[in-house]
């Protein structure tokens, strides 16, 4: 009947199961019981479209190609698998190839022995590390070595805007925090929210706070925080960022009940769409979900974007941006020497194939590979791509999400933190204080 | 009646009945207590949960005793724990009450109420969530003002909706409970109590109460001990916001353990809900009076 179907569905989703067909994974080769043969590798990412398809994709194309050397994958949901690859890794059952974010993560990883020295393999493979962003490979190094190979695309969070909901309000995208403090009433006295937020998933308001630090006091103040200095929270640079993002909530800046909604159902997608809010500051890869659940939206020339506005007598450069540099895969140390080679092998040839850069910008993303231009030219999204690849390699600094890159201990605090400054629930100096007392933790 | 035979048949064959206790001995011990040593001795240790565990004494519990964070959580938990039960148990003893009678209406009733206990909390979570969303649930799709309010996203309008749903979700559970307790009082009681010409109010406080006297300790009980483990419910409704508005120990021990990596605070935690758990069980049994094992039909 319907109920214990729907029950049985919903569980799966609430409770993240492995998705993919590739349970028996879990049987068969788990690291460290290599025994007589086969060898195989394993590896655990995201699923999700439309990343999942191109990420199956080139373990399928690797595997066409190399019968002897195969790769078993397996797809996890994305709050679920931050907690079971952790888990996994914890008990020394870690797949061979294990997919990630690279910074304070990783780091954690590397301080327990559990992944792999690649810098060896990069210097004796050099055209591969050079075909690749440079600034990719920041949240892979932990104390100058690299631990990871970076992959996948580049997704600087950008501010996109409702173009039809300005022209019937009769005003222009902001060029500066004035100007956007200028916005919010105008937008609210027409019953227009000014910004969409998804307040219930913590990080979505940290990338507020991520522009406001970079362009007051540009990227020095995070990464003294980052470098775990004393009292770096209370920088005054910080301290202002604070308190503007409190103002912004104070003069009603984002929509009723944002701390009740939450960006994984797409809940703040749709006030964008709707034009029932007028902005948002988000990923770049949310150009995938405008497209697809915004019906015309996006084709008809409704959905506008730009990078962050500047602050007045800020020092940050207004070309600066934050979000994810790439993704990461590292490879387990504690798999065998056969399963070490196979991931190596697959890192050479099957990441970011020319197949597999061709999908990525089909879906509206920039791949992290160099000299991609007339390919992004060609695309539908010519136009976003090109912006993406333009903020991506013109920015002097590119910031890494902070719940990234710090500890995972450091991060838990801040984004329970940052709630509550959302919430006016703790002030600016509280909020310093509060995590100034877990720097470097 | 049935227990005297019970004990007569066992004095007849000595030594079955212990063996027939193996099995859930065998699981209360692989599946309670040596993961709740586990837990003890984690407590003392500093481990992330990946790399190495090192015992490093009382560093946990120092570090979630002196959290401001815990009187938080400990509040919180109670006063769901207090809420819940208020809300719960009048509605669950009139329903059960109604429910036992053998009217067909009620049977076919009794079926629908039953309905919330089948669906899991994950389920039921997600499901209010998207009904109370402020924007695009039950409020705006109806064009009602008074119910598209930001729902969760206001520390007591959230703890309110986390008491209602945990309501909505068990009231059929224990008004089970009490139509079971309430069809095992005597008919003649009633029929005593209506000969003198007492009421159906009368006969619900004085006969119907009393009697269930043990039936509202057993059902408290699961409810007090059952209300310090509730997670997936307030782990998918609100993540234990807005702020920190409804996070009780359980989710503050998973966010501890699984998401800041901090498993030597974490299980110091679970040794507290251990501890309460236990606690509160005991002092509920101590309520029931000492004779809990007598039977409150001497007499018929």
């Amino acid at each position: 009947m319907a109920v214990p179907l729907s029950r049985r569905t919903l569980l799966g989703l609430a409770a993240g199961l492995p998705v993919s067909a590739a349970l028996t994974a879990c049987g068969t080769s788990g690291p460290g019981k290599s025994g007589g043969g086969g060898g195989k590798a394993t590896y655990w990412y995201l699923s999700g479209q439309p990343q999942e398809d191109v990420r199956t994709g080139a373990v399928e194309r690797y595997n066409e190609a190399n019968p002897k050397g195969r790769i078993t994958p397996t797809t996890f949901q994305n709050d679920a698998y931050k907690t079971k690859i952790k888990t996994a890794i914890g008990a020394g059952q870690a797949p061979t190839i294990i997919w990630g974010w690279g910074g304070g993560t990783l780091r954690s990883y590397v301080e327990a022995g559990q992944v792999e020295d690649l810098t060896s393999w990069f210097d004796e493979n050099a055209e591969i590390k050079k075909r690749l962003f440079p600034s990719s490979f920041g949240a892979a190094t932990v104390d100058g070595k690299i631990y990871a190979m970076p992959c996948e695309t580049v997704e600087p969070v950008v501010l996109f805007y409702n173009k039809k909901v300005f022209d019937q309000v009769g005003v222009e995208p902001p060029e500066s925090w004035d100007d956007i403090m200028a916005l919010v009433p105008k937008f609210n006295a027409k019953g227009i929210a000014p910004f969409s937020l998804g307040g219930q998933s913590r990080w979505t308001n940290m990338m507020w706070l991520e522009f406001l630090f970079d362009r007051i006091g540009g990227p020095e103040v995070f990464q003294a925080v980052f470098d775990g200095e004393k009292d770096a929270w209370s920088h005054p640079a910080a301290i202002e960022a604070l308190t503007k993002v409190q103002e912004l909530v104070k003069a009603d800046g984002f929509i009723k009940g944002f701390s009740s909604i939450t960006a994984d159902s797409n809940a703040d997608q749709a006030l964008l769409h709707t034009g029932k809010a007028a902005m948002m500051l988000h990923g770049t890869w949310t150009y995938g979900i405008q497209q697809a659940d915004g019906g015309d939206f996006v084709s008809s020339g409704g959905l506008g974007f730009m990078n962050f506005p500047t602050v007045e007598g800020g020092k940050g450069d207004p070309g600066n941006t934050v979000g994810n540099p790439a993704q990461y895969l590292s490879i387990s140390s504690k798999a065998d020497a056969e399963q070490k080679k196979i991931a190596k092998d697959f890192f050479a040839t099957g990441v970011l194939a020319d197949e597999e850069v061709k999908e990525w910008i089909d879906n509206g993303s920039v791949p992290i590979v160099q000299g991609t231009e007339k390919l992004l030219a060609q695309s539908e999204s010519a136009e976003f791509l090109q912006f993406t690849y333009d903020i991506a390699s013109n920015a002097k600094s590119f910031g890494q999400s902070w719940d990234q890159a710090l500890s995972p201990t450091a991060a838990e605090t801040l984004l329970d933190n940052i709630v509550k400054l959302f919430q006016l629930a703790v002030s600016p100096r509280q909020f310093a204080d509060n995590l100034n007392a877990v720097i470097g933790k | 009646m049935s227990a005297s035979t019970d004990s007569a048949r066992s004095s007849g064959r000595p030594g079955v009945l212990p063996w027939l206790a193996v099995p859930a001995l065998v699981f209360f011990v692989g599946f309670a207590l040596i993961p709740l040593v586990g837990v003890l001795v984690l407590s003392f240790t500093t481990w992330d949960g990946i790399g190495a565990i090192h015992p490093s004494g009382l560093t946990s519990w120092r570090a979630v005793l002196s959290h401001p964070g815990l009187p938080h959580a400990v509040l919180v938990t109670f006063g769901v724990m207090a809420a819940s039960w208020v809300v719960q148990t009048p509605l669950s003893i009139l329903l059960g009450t109604f429910l036992a009678g053998r009217q067909r209406y009620r049977a076919v009733l009794s079926l629908v109420y039953f309905v919330p206990l089948l669906l899991s909390s994950a389920a039921i979570a997600v499901a209010y969530k998207a009904l109370l969303d402020p924007n695009f649930g039950l409020g705006a799709g109806l064009g009602f003002e008074w119910l598209s309010k930001d729902w969760l996203g206001r520390p007591w309008l959230a703890f309110g909706v986390v008491v209602f749903v945990v309501s909505w979700q068990f009231i059929p559970f224990h008004s089970l409970i009490y139509q079971g307790g309430v069809q095992q009082i005597p008919q003649s009681l009633y029929e005593a109590a209506q000969l003198d010409g007492a009421g159906r109010v009368r006969q619900f406080f004085s006969i119907t109460l009393p009697q269930l006297r043990y039936t509202v300790i057993t059902s408290s009980t699961l409810m007090v001990v059952g209300s310090l483990t509730f997670f997936d419910l307030i782990f998918v409704l609100t993540e234990g916001g807005p702020g920190d508005a409804t996070r009780v120990l359980a989710l503050d021990m998973y966010k501890r353990g699984f998401q800041a990596n901090l498993m030597g605070p974490a299980s110091a935690i679970a040794v507290i809900l251990v501890l309460v758990g236990l606690g509160l069980a005991l002092l509920l049994r101590r309520l029931g009076g000492r004779d809990a094992g007598q039977s409150q039909l001497e007499g018929i």
